[in-house]
């Protein structure tokens, strides 16, 4: 163990990496479900 | 799984799972992470960087299981033609590839402070490394057999099936070779009684994180089927209007 290192920041860049990209795809994931059930909803009307 | 290879049948599962997945999934893992990141105890050895496993084991479990899901998917299309088994397939790998990136770069911050480096090239690494790589491959193959239509669809599911090969090579790589990377602590024995090696204040939380981000895993894969359904089911009634319209 390198205990020269301050071992918090690897910690907070962790949670903030897995928190922010998990987020940042189920966010991404939406958008584009809304957005081709619109198209969809949009092509049957016409 | 033959019952839900109707769309309309999936669409009207999904539109209750799909919330009801993401809901849980938040509500598990968050209070998960909270436990691992303030609750759980920091480990004799390696301090508070052990709280680093709380993301990081699940980011890989869910890396691996997006190529297992791969795979079935892939099985399903090429021996029963499942309709939505290929679209299934293609909605793992984002998520799948997204997991796996997660699971090296937070390997990586654990690396540094743990081993002194951000990376090695040993088996369990190299080994993970090639299954995003394969997730890259898998995606363009799927986007290009999507695109051009026809059979191109069974190369890419081809490559989905030969790609499991490298899953038991990931996990059993830290028993084959000599690796910085510790033995796994989470195995199938453990689900049939076996004891962990990790103690149990490491081990709940460990557990809750990776059923949070697994529940949540689904929601995203069920809202990605959706959005290839309804975009084929677009393409399919515009193509059919054009050649009304033509005739």
């Amino acid at each position: 163990m390198h205990d020269t290192l301050a071992q918090w920041p690897f910690v907070i860049a962790t949670y903030a990496l897995g928190m922010g990209g998990t987020a940042a795809l189920v966010a991404q994931s939406w958008w584009a479900m809304r957005g081709a059930e619109r198209r969809r909803d949009q092509a049957r009307g016409q | 799984m033959h019952r839900f290879a109707n769309p309309a049948r999936f669409l009207r599962t999904a539109r209750w799972l799909t919330p009801a997945l993401l809901l849980a999934g938040g509500v598990v893992a968050g209070p998960a992470l909270t436990w691992g990141l303030w609750r759980a105890p920091a480990d004799w050895l390696q301090g508070e960087t052990v709280r680093i496993l709380y993301i990081h084991v699940p980011a890989a479990w869910l890396g691996m299981l997006g190529w297992v899901g791969i795979a079935a998917a892939s099985f399903a299309e090429i021996v029963w033609r499942h309709p939505l088994a290929g679209i299934a397939a293609r909605a793992i790998a984002v998520p799948g590839a997204v997991f796996c990136a997660l699971c090296l770069a937070t390997g990586s911050l654990w690396g540094r402070p743990a081993w002194g480096t951000w990376w090695v090239w040993d088996g369990r690494l190299t080994s993970m490394l090639v299954l995003l790589f394969l997730y890259f491959g898998y995606i363009a193959l799927a986007r290009v057999a999507a695109e051009a239509g026809g059979g191109g669809g069974r190369v890419a599911a081809v490559f989905g099936l030969v790609g499991a090969v490298n899953i038991p090579i990931i996990h059993y790589s830290v028993l084959w070779w000599h690796t910085l990377h510790q033995p796994p602590s989470l195995t199938p024995a453990l689900l049939l009684g076996a004891k962990s090696p990790m103690a149990p204040a490491f081990l709940w939380p460990l557990l809750a994180s990776a059923l949070g981000f697994t529940l949540l895993f689904g929601g995203v894969v069920l809202m990605r089927m959706r959005a290839l359904l309804a975009e084929a089911q677009a393409e399919a009634r515009l193509r059919r209007q054009a050649f009304e319209d033509a005739a």
